[in-house]
């Protein structure tokens, strides 16, 4: 019962969705309407799920005493002191979003101060680091050790060239060869790859709405 | 004299105020005689102001020469929608040439409702036809009778309004969306290979699997963490459990878990989403009771770390650092984190093997892991695993269908070339018969 229900549900959903994509009745519409407003509300609740999850792992940390378990308290403490200041200063939810968007901004609390000046911050360092990896990445991936990576790595300086200013004073082909390279032998590489990805996730969902992958269901799947 | 004073003012006040009165009254309107030109119509004009989504009653031009209304409404539905659209054609009024001539607004309303309502304007340049009810604003309802009445539009503001017209049909829902009569034989196809190669595997049909060196080397990888004592990481992506690419990740999760548990290597899996963060779990416990290791399962192995893209980069990233895994995998859907997950875990010197769907971020992964699964390999990796007969079955469906795609690029080159060089049309019908057109 555990397994051949959610199978069942995944069975009808899936043939039913896949004919509602053929139907553009009003009252096809209305029931795809209806599912797209249900899978958000299931995902909320899960959040809850996951929340405990990570309360639990950081207490059992700081209970053991385990490497590090101190800065389990930096994760702890602001997973509930944040929603507490935001729930009991609701006013202070968007006033980072109301400044964005050229409102008037009256007040700042604690919520909108720990989002504005730490969280983003650190997400702004976190991405900006891309930059430095782009570099140690592409110093590693066009390294001339066979014929192939030759290859890249000529194509690699072209298409660079081409697309700053220096690559057209020094050679006027460079940006037409770039263009070239990004727009076919590049391109169909791509769409060879897209095309590859569009029948996997076609075969995959087969496999799932009939029955044959079930790990989907976690633990009731085997 | 002090006597006329009251009186000279008054003489003053009274002449000022003529003048004033004179100054402000325009000279009354003469009427056009035949002949006068549109412009000079126009320009002597008295008009009220026309509000958008007004009653257009209100909207009053004196028709001069040429200046004609639209004429020839018809209303018929739009085609292959949900009952909430219809499409008005209409013949243009005869000043169509005229630089004055700027567009035509397309008023609506109700039967039986006396308020017209502005639906949409088109300009001069436009085709004569208008699509009710792509705006959100004015929709259209399922077999509702309505009223339309075609204006032209002058650069003064004058509207020559059309007669009142009952809408020939009334919107009503299709149930079969005729454009997609190619994606339906399509599906129908792939399907069909799909189920063949099913039964044939069912049936026995020994079936050939080119080697993957991203799957051969999950063994190799788990048996390196287990021999240095170390633990594994394996995050499955960024996205959520409706991804595909999650799906097929948590699959190869749960053999990889199996493994794991049979040689005792400690198990790290860090989740962005909370639903995949349960399934996830889930997985790893029953790969560890079939295992018959249920005991050696950690619950705080599968964990949810944060939703916040980046906060989770940083959260792996540190454990990455602090563990030192000695195996990273990354499977499922990434984005501009793959590069910084990737890297690190490089500089930590593990042995990394990743897979994703997502275009963009296969160059990352291949430049900084050992082993990539490159698109479809990572759909195809469970079957690779499991080499259940139903899961290679679907993996040479997949073939079959790329051979045929093949096939058809194959005859388009041929085509095109024999265009190019005999100077004929023959790609033409080919496409035709291939390419998609655009739907709803």
């Amino acid at each position: 019962m555990k397994r051949s229900i959610p199978l069942a549900i995944v069975m009808v959903g899936g043939i039913l969705f896949i004919i509602q994509y053929f139907i553009p009745h009003q009252h096809s519409q209305t029931l795809f309407d209806y599912y797209t407003e249900w899978a958000p509300i299931v995902g909320a609740f899960a959040l809850v799920l996951g929340v405990g999850s990570l309360s639990r792992l950081h207490s059992h940390k700081i209970k053991r005493k385990a490497k590090n378990w101190q800065y389990s308290y930096a994760v702890l403490i602001p997973l509930f002191l944040v929603p507490f200041f935001a729930l009991i200063m609701p006013e202070s939810l968007g006033g980072g979003m109301l400044e964005t968007m050229g409102g008037a901004r009256t007040t700042q609390g604690v919520f909108d101060f720990t989002y504005m000046n730490i969280q983003v911050p650190i997400q702004a360092t976190m991405f900006s680091l891309l930059a430095f990896y782009i570099a140690s990445a592409a110093f590693r991936a066009f390294r001339a050790k066979s014929a192939l990576a030759t290859v890249l790595l000529l194509a690699a300086i072209i298409v660079m060239l081409g697309q700053v200013p220096i690559g057209e004073l020094l050679g006027k082909w460079f940006p037409k060869v770039g263009l070239w390279i990004l727009r076919y032998p590049n391109l169909g590489a791509k769409r060879a790859i897209a095309l590859g990805v569009g029948f996997g996730m076609l075969a995959t969902q087969l496999k799932i709405i009939f029955g044959v992958e079930r790990n989907w269901l976690g633990g009731a799947g085997e | 004299m002090l006597r006329k004073v009251p009186a000279m003012l008054l003489a003053l006040l009274l002449a000022a105020g003529l003048a004033w009165a004179q100054a402000e009254d325009p000279p009354p309107a003469e009427s056009p005689g035949a002949g006068e030109t549109v412009e000079a119509v126009e320009e002597d004009m008295v008009m009220e102001e026309v509000e958008s989504n007004t009653e257009p009653s209100a909207i009053s031009a004196t028709i001069g020469d040429g200046m004609i209304s639209p004429g020839g409404i018809v209303v018929s539905d739009w085609p292959n929608d949900a009952g909430d659209a219809l499409l008005v054609t209409f013949e243009p009024g005869s000043e169509t040439g005229s630089e004055n001539h700027t567009g035509y607004a397309i008023y609506r309303r109700t039967l039986g409702e006396e308020e017209l309502v502005l639906v949409g304007t088109l300009d001069i340049d436009e085709e004569t036809e208008f699509v009710d009810g792509y705006d959100p604003d004015f929709i259209v309802e399922p077999g509702v009778q309505y009223e339309y009445q075609v204006a032209a539009v002058y650069l003064s503001g004058a509207e020559v309004l059309s007669d009142m017209v009952m809408a020939q049909k009334v919107a009503g829902g299709q149930i079969f969306h005729t454009g997609k009569v190619r994606v339906l034989v399509g599906c129908v196809l792939f399907l069909g290979l799909i189920l063949f190669y099913f039964h044939a595997a069912q049936r026995g049909v020994e079936m050939y699997l080119r080697p993957i060196a991203g799957i051969e080397a999950i063994d190799e990888a788990i048996g390196r963490a287990t021999e240095m004592g170390k633990p594994i990481l394996y995050v499955p992506g960024l996205s959520y459990i409706s991804d595909v690419a999650t799906i097929a990740s948590i699959t190869i999760l749960g053999r990889v878990a199996k493994k794991v548990a049979e040689y005792g290597t400690p198990l790290l899996v860090p989740n962005r989403d909370p639903i995949v963060y349960t399934i996830a779990e889930e997985t790893v416990k029953q790969a560890y009771m079939e295992a018959g290791r249920p005991d050696a399962f950690d619950k705080d192995s599968v964990f949810f770390l944060t939703q916040s893209q980046f906060a989770f980069v940083a959260g792996v990233n540190g454990i990455m650092m602090r563990e030192k895994p000695a195996t990273n995998f990354y499977l499922g859907m990434f984005w501009a984190e793959s590069l910084i997950l990737a890297e690190t875990g490089s500089l930590s010197g593990a042995i990394q093997i990743a897979g994703t769907d997502a275009v963009t971020q296969l160059p990352f992964f291949i430049t900084t892991c050992d082993y990539t699964l490159i698109g479809e390999e990572l759909y195809a990796a469970s079957a690779y695993l499991g080499r259940e007969p139903k899961q290679l079955g679907s993996i040479k469906g997949q073939d079959a269908c790329k051979g045929i795609i093949m096939a058809v690029i194959t005859l388009g080159i041929i085509l095109s070339l024999t265009d190019i060089i005999a100077g004929t049309d023959t790609l033409g019908w080919l496409r035709n018969l291939v390419t998609m057109p655009v739907v709803d």
